[in-house]
């Protein structure tokens, strides 16, 4: 059987889209509304203010392999002026969620840095959550270059 | 994968009360579950779900990890120190197994 390059180009295409229909492709990203729920279920239903709580992190990320992003909360860390949990959140990635910080009067100040992947450009989140039950939240939009999720 | 190697930088000596700055490096490919091998199979996912530091038995500063954590996590915290005494540092692998570290301070 002879195959002329108008056959040849045919069938390449189709293989193309059979393997860009079977594959079980890549996560759908998380979805903002997701993201939002992540943060009801955390504050237990409560509108989150701003103000007191600060996250930091770059506003153009050339590696999304490695975002370093800081947390820091202004609170005494006495009495009931403790800072209990914050939540990080990517609205972008496969998963909204990031990590969860513990803290406790022994932490002294509530403020902590790490380093994490983001998938694409979007925005990060942070939720805190004090012993009094107040909750405070911040925002940043960080632009990635290249994407960090593997694929 | 090489067994994983827990970093840990913190001051030898503080002052009673000071706040110090503490901070942990382990090596982990924290692979993320998202990932697909040659043959297009998924990479099934192992990371450290959980990281937390005691002093002298108090939880200072614990961490509930997700797989948007990088690879090598880092943590950069605060803890007061009250007394000379033991930090106690721990990882714990989607694996089950446990990474340790201790490293002690002294209060002049």
């Amino acid at each position: 059987m002879t195959i002329n390059r108008r056959q040849a180009l045919g069938l390449a295409a189709g293989a193309v889209a059979f393997a860009a229909a079977g594959l079980p492709g890549r996560p759908a990203s998380a979805s903002p509304e997701e993201t939002q729920k992540r943060i009801a279920e955390f504050t237990g239903g409560k509108t989150p203010e701003t103000g007191r709580l600060t996250l930091t992190a770059p506003e153009i990320a050339e590696n999304g392999n490695t975002v370093p992003i800081s947390i820091e909360v202004e609170s005494a860390m006495e009495g009931d002026d403790v800072v209990e949990q914050v939540m990080i959140l990517a609205e972008g990635n496969p998963n909204p969620d990031v990590a969860v910080f513990n803290f406790s009067e022994a932490s002294g100040i509530a403020a902590a840095t790490t380093r994490m992947r983001l998938a694409k450009t979007q925005n990060v989140i942070a939720v805190a959550k004090m012993k009094d039950g107040s909750t405070f939240i911040d925002q940043k939009e960080v632009k990635v270059t290249i994407g960090g999720c593997g694929g | 994968m090489a067994t994983p190697k827990p970093r840990v930088k913190l001051p030898k000596t503080a002052s009673a009360g000071e706040i110090i700055t503490i901070k942990t490096l382990i090596s982990h490919q924290m692979e993320s579950g998202q990932r697909k091998d040659k043959n297009g199979d998924p990479i099934p996912r192992q990371i450290i779900n959980k990281f937390t530091c005691e002093f002298n038995g108090t939880p200072v500063f614990s961490c509930d990890i997700d797989p948007a954590i990088s690879a090598n996590p880092y943590f950069e915290f605060n803890a007061k120190v009250p007394e000379s005494g033991t930090f106690k540092f721990t990882w714990i692998d989607d694996d089950g197994s446990v990474y340790e570290h201790e490293a002690g301070i002294e209060v002049k």
